[in-house]
């Protein structure tokens, strides 16, 4: 049983599409075929929020909105879900309250950024959560302007959100929830022939059977990554399996020693877990693209595209995690740092799925840093990731787990260094230098347009200083410019 | 004119597209309803930055999906040229390939995303040579766009090489990616007998028509191009727009259908100028307090393949290496390096910038050379009475700096606040904390004589509403809604009544960029003389009709008063139909005063000085070279502000734009001579995160400009980018609180890594 139309929400009213191409974007759909074009494109790859829009779906019982990049999300990708764009909030005659105070606080000028930028208050002004001024930064990430300097935008969104929601979509949230209640179904998704089409199956089996039977197809969860092979690649994908619709692949297992998280998870599905293993875990997945970026990449994918600066797999690898891959009918879980074989080459057959990833939580004897280092702080992609986990005995370190992003053609454990810090005092200078030099045996970085060689195997050993300082002395007020733990604990 | 009797101008007034930017309905150029029809056009570029073609195929393209033509050189029945003056910038490469990137073909399609793929189809054999990459690279071939240019007073290498005290160095300025949100885009509409309408995202209609004419080989006269508004400018809409109209309307003129090219954005980031990236190199002699007496100045600017507007931005460069501050002896010499990479352009500040970085590195050199507060230093160096004498000859008259700074100084509470950072640096083994306070002085007119000139079309309708046309074009400044204020002014009316339109060549014709900050200046000047003219001919016929005291008459609050009596503005509008009496006029304004002779350097360049300074305070890692902005306060001089709102806008957005400059926005080229940050994913400007949590920004309290300008205003566009100087002077302070005494080695833009490089360099052994 399939269904062979993508459906979803525009204004209260089930929209059904059969002709869908298995590379359409939203945005093309909603600029080209509706021809709603208050939604801008900036950049066709995720990265300035001029596309923005708001995606309403059911999640854990509620229905919620989230703002997402249309230019990269695959209009298939919506399925089930509720589309708000800048056009349907409200005329020049009924501004929505965040549209009425950017106005009045002056925060457009060219106006172009404005539509995504008035989405991402949007989307929280529905949050329930307040709009203090790092609030505001961290749901603006992914909104770039180029005009205004961006206090005013602050200042709108100050104005206008209070954690109260009082406009018209309020008034119809339940009947939304309602339509969108009644619009799931236990039917997968298939659209095209089977040459070429864009699948959403419904259950882990059938996806399995799917993706086993096209080992060729490309395995699609968020599209953060694969959007941008359409869009500035030019690749033509004929066969795409997404995991957005699969029961239960979204999951979060939370138990006393360890969470399991799904491949479908989202990264703010998983940010507040995460943070609960440790802060600065927490951080690394704040400091993850943007806002959208995060509500539509996904944990699993981070690790399954085996990019050498995906942020999760340093920090996953130094905790110890575990990888679950399912083929057909077969499960297997490795160490996740076995996945990685090279450059571009994880192991995994094709028609092979990652389907989850296990974190042990800490010890009372382990301490946990990570450290992102990139030109600027939201948004950016690592030059180099740092992440470490020393297990203690008093203030000696019986065991270390180093591993970096941004160093190798891999996410990458610095053995030597470990090996050097086995049995070391913390504060041992002279042993502390020793690793530090080691970490020149485990890697050979390279230079990119992010970084120099040189500045990232010197910025990789300051950061094993800086984190067994912080460890020795407790206090990060003196050693970090953001992202206190102090603040956290 | 006394401020207090003014209805409109002086008044916050919100955007006039406020709440069509807001509800997603104002239109940009992608945004017009396409007609039936509409082919998309997409560039075929060249992968080699330097060489010769040896043959193109484009079978492969021509037999795509969609496609519907394949242009080329060949097809231009014109000049294959879009450059803005000195030539040398072809629409199509014919034989040579001048920079990776260069379009060499454009495939017109049905659709865009046919368009696109097709291009990947081509064939094309290049014979490449090793190009000239980086500013260095063209300094060693010895090749300019440009002859060199040198300002000289006394003998200021003799002083220098003679002097007790003297100082030198080298300082590497980066350049900078316009990343205005809306790609470069023009739509082509055919018309009757070979007429064409191009909606142009451009500062320049003017331009972008003659050379769509030119291109087409047709009269100017049959071509409009028209612009509502654009999504960002900054000065990279001025001269880089008109090759995609070209393109565009060749691709029409073809097919005779619609045609319509929008970029990519990582094509418009790799085949669009950017600000000019400069190689410093200076020495100066001064005092024992810091007072220079002499400047050898060497500015290389790296302009690219040709030569564009550069001699503007590179003279600029010159004009304000002095900053706020008399240079007695000098010499300036300015170089215009070519190299194999896309041709530099205007931004923002066109060639300002770079200039004043020399001048803010030499001030805080000289500090910690006499151990003493950089700003003391600044102030002993500023243009006084007896010591006001520009570099080229123009003597400072309007000079507010000392008085502003004073202010600055006190409500930035700058000097209490620079004794804590020194306590705090002394405690704090990792982060180090610094603070500047810098001025800043720019000058206000095109060092092109000839473009300081604008024009402006008034209507009055008979119920009452005005129409306003006027040369400049809307890129989010509020040049619209100033002009309109102004107008509205003149009338007595609301501004809401005062409709803006989109700039025309057939509204307004042989206009001149909108640039140079000088778009309200001009074009509200422009439009005031257009409203005056309808004006007095409404005051003559009411005059006449209603026996009025000419005196007496008022044009208030939408009425016209007359003496004991008043009538609606409607009412007169309509009785002057009625009388027959004309009520559409056009203005005309050319900046009065400009004298400057380039050749011989002499004459006034400036109708006046636009003054600012901003007190930054940033805290940095010493292990990974991060770097935050704590707090910023700025006080600029606007004069008479026409809109409060807009002008804080400008200020606001033109600090924080110069702050990713100085700090994130790094351009990379590979030796290849290929861009490789051709992307937001890997070209930084500021989020909103970046922006100091603390940023005051305040208007100094002038008493107007003392040029007789459009309402005693100043310009606001270009200036404050050059407040962010205190953030990179900033964290050269918070550098040099690692090793006091030392010069950090610090250029621009300030990433983490330039930032460790120059920790390194400051934890060394040696001075």
């Amino acid at each position: 049983m399939s269904r062979n139309a993508v459906r979803f929400l525009r204004n209260g009213v089930v929209t059904e599409l059969s002709e869908v191409g298995a590379n359409e974007t939203l945005l093309d759909y909603l600029r080209l075929r509706e021809r709603a074009c208050g939604t801008k494109e900036g950049c066709g790859e995720g990265d300035c929020g001029a596309c923005t829009v708001a995606i309403g779906s059911i999640k854990n019982g509620r229905l919620v909105y989230e703002s997402i990049n249309s230019c990269i999300q695959l209009l298939g990708q919506i399925d089930g879900k509720d589309v708000i764009t800048v056009d349907d909030l409200g005329d020049r005659e009924a501004l929505h309250p965040v549209q009425r105070a950017m106005v009045d606080e002056h925060a457009s000028q060219c106006g172009f950024c404005t539509p995504g930028i008035v989405i991402s208050l949007f989307v929280l002004y529905h949050s329930g959560e307040s709009a203090d001024r790092e609030n505001v930064n961290n749901w603006l990430s992914g909104n770039l302007c180029r005009c205004t300097g961006y206090r005013p935008i602050v200042d709108a969104a100050a104005s206008a959100i209070d954690g109260k929601a009082n406009d018209a979509l309020s008034g119809r949230l339940a009947e939304t929830q309602k339509i969108l209640g009644e619009m799931q179904d236990e039917e997968d998704l298939f659209v095209g022939s089977e040459d070429r089409f864009f699948a959403a199956p419904a259950s882990i089996e059938n996806m399995l059977e799917l993706s086993a039977r096209h080992p060729d197809a490309v395995i699609l969860s968020g599209a953060t990554d694969v959007g941008l092979w359409i869009t500035k690649q030019l690749r033509d994908l004929p066969k795409i399996v997404h995991t957005g619709r699969v029961k239960g692949f979204s999951d979060i297992v939370d138990s006393v020693d360890k969470v399991r998280i799904n491949a479908g998870a989202t990264y703010e599905d998983a940010h507040s877990v995460l943070y609960s293993i440790d802060p600065d875990l927490g951080e690394v997945v704040r400091r993850i693209g943007s806002k959208p970026v995060r509500n539509s990449g996904t944990v699993g994918g981070n690790i399954a595209n085996g990019s050498p600066i995906g942020d999760m797999p340093p920090a996953l690898i130094v905790l110890g995690a575990k990888l679950e891959l399912r083929h057909d009918k077969s499960t297997r879980e490795i160490a996740l740092e076995d996945f990685f074989v090279a450059y571009g080459k994880q192991d995994r057959a094709p028609g092979e799925l990652v389907t989850a990833v296990t974190i042990p939580r800490l010890g009372s004897s382990q301490h946990f840093r990570a450290f992102k280092i990139s030109k600027r702080f939201d948004q950016d992609i690592s030059s180099v990731l740092a992440a470490f986990c020393f297990t203690l005995d008093g203030d000696v370190i019986t065991t270390a787990r180093i591993a970096y992003g941004g160093m190798a053609a891999t996410p990458k454990r610095a053995v030597t260094a470990e090996q050097a810090l086995a049995g070391v005092t913390l504060g041992d200078e002279a042993a502390i230098k020793l690793a530090v030099t080691a970490l020149t045996k485990d890697f050979t970085p390279m230079t990119d347009m992010r970084a120099s060689a040189e500045y990232r195997q010197k910025v990789a050993g300051n950061l094993l200083r800086k984190a067994l300082h912080e460890i020795r002395v407790g206090d990060t007020k003196t050693t970090r410019l953001l992202a206190h733990r102090e603040a956290s604990l | 004119m006394n401020k207090l009797t003014l209805q409109t101008v002086g008044k916050a007034i919100t955007h006039d597209s406020a709440e069509m930017h807001v509800s997603g309905s104002a239109h940009y150029i992608d945004d017009i309803a396409e007609p039936a029809g509409t082919l998309h056009v997409a560039p075929g570029l060249s992968d080699i930055a330097k060489g010769i073609l040896k043959s193109v195929n484009l079978e492969a393209v021509r037999s795509a999906p969609g496609v519907v033509a394949v242009l080329s050189a060949k097809d231009i029945p014109g000049k294959n040229d879009c450059s803005p003056g000195f030539g040398g910038d072809p629409i199509f490469a014919d034989k040579e390939i001048k920079f990776h990137g260069q379009v060499i073909f454009a495939v017109v399609a049905t659709s865009r995303d046919q368009a696109r793929r097709a291009t990947r189809l081509a064939r094309i054999e290049i014979e490449g040579e090793t190009p000239n990459v980086q500013v260095e690279d063209g300094i060693q071939s010895g090749e300019t766009v440009l002859d060199d240019y040198t300002f000289i007073r006394g003998d200021a290498p003799g002083l220098i090489e003679q002097a007790n005290s003297a100082i030198s160095g080298t300082i590497t300025v980066g350049g900078q990616e316009h990343f205005y949100l809306e790609t470069q885009i023009s739509f082509a509409v055919p018309g009757e007998n070979r007429t064409m309408k191009v909606y142009c995202s451009t500062q320049h209609p003017t331009e972008v028509q003659h050379l769509v004419a030119r291109t087409l080989g047709q009269p100017d006269a049959s071509i409009v191009c028209e612009c509502r508004r654009m999504g960002g400018g900054f000065g990279g809409k001025e001269s880089q727009a008109a090759q995609w109209a070209c393109i565009a309307a060749l691709a029409s003129r073809v097919t005779g259908l619609p045609a319509k090219m929008r970029l990519d954005r990582d094509d418009d980031m790799v085949v669009t100028g950017k600000r000019h990236d400069f190689l410093v190199e200076y020495s100066a002699s001064h005092d024992d307090k810091g007072v220079v007496e002499a400047i050898d100045l060497e500015l290389n600017g790296r302009c690219g393949h040709s030569a564009d507007v550069s001699l503007g931005i590179n003279d600029r460069a010159m004009f304000h290496s002095d900053n706020s501050y008399f240079y007695p002896n000098l010499r300036i010499h300015s170089r215009r390096i070519k190299t194999d990479t896309v041709s530099n352009t205007a931004f923002r500040g066109f060639g300002g910038p770079q200039g004043m970085v020399f001048a803010e590195r030499m001030m805080d050199q000289l500090a910690i050379k006499l151990g003493k507060d950089p700003l003391a230093i600044r102030k002993r160096n500023f243009y006084s009475k007896g010591r006001d004498v520009t570099p080229y000859g123009q003597k400072v008259r309007d000079n507010v700096i000392r008085q502003l700074v004073a202010e600055l100084e006190k409500s930035s509470d700058y000097k209490n606040r620079r004794r804590q950072i020194a306590k705090f640096n002394r405690k704090s083994r990792f982060l180090k904390k610094g603070i500047s306070l810098n001025p800043i002085k720019f000058g206000i007119a095109f060092t092109l004589m000839h473009l300081n000139q604008a024009g402006s079309l008034v209507h009055v309708y008979t119920d009452g509403s005005v129409q306003v046309n006027h040369g400049g074009t809307e890129m989010g400044q509020g040049l619209n809604l100033k002009v309109a204020q102004v107008v509205a002014e003149e009338f007595g009316i609301d501004v809401s009544q005062v409709q803006i339109t989109a700039t025309s060549t057939e509204k307004v014709p042989n206009t001149t960029p909108t640039a140079a900050s000088s778009g309200s200046d001009l074009n509200g000047m422009a439009s005031k003389k257009a409203a005056e003219k309808i004006k007095k001919r409404m005051v003559d016929l009411a005059a006449r009709l209603f026996q009025a005291d000419r005196k007496a008459i008022r044009f208030i609050n939408g009425k016209v008063e007359l003496g004991d009596r008043e009538i609606s503005f409607a009412e007169l509008a309509n009785q002057c139909f009625i009388e027959r009496v004309q009520l559409s006029a056009t203005g005309y304004y050319a900046t009065p005063k400009l004298t400057w002779e380039r050749e011989t350097v002499s004459g006034k360049a400036f109708l006046y000085f636009a003054y600012g300074a901003s007190c930054s305070e940033v805290t940095i890692d010493t292990l990974t070279g991060e770097m935050k902005v704590d707090r910023v306060d700025i006080l600029h001089d606007v004069g008479s502000s026409i809109n409060p709102a807009i002008d804080i806008g400008q200020i606001e957005g033109g600090f924080v734009q110069g702050m990713g400059w100085l700090t994130t926005e790094e351009l990379v080229y590979d030796s290849d001579g290929r861009l490789s940050t051709h992307a937001p994913s890997t070209y930084k400007i500021p989020t909103c995160s970046d922006v100091p949590a603390d940023f005051r920004t305040a208007l100094f309290a002038s008493k107007g400009n003392k040029a007789n300008t459009i309402y005693r205003s100043k310009a606001v566009g270009e200036p404050p980018l050059m407040l962010a100087l205190s953030v990179f002077s900033a964290i050269f302070h918070a550098l040099a609180s690692i090793n006091p005494g030392k010069v950090p080695d610090l250029d621009t833009p300030a990433t983490p890594e330039a930032i460790l490089r120059a920790v390194d360099g400051m934890n060394a052994t040696g001075k």
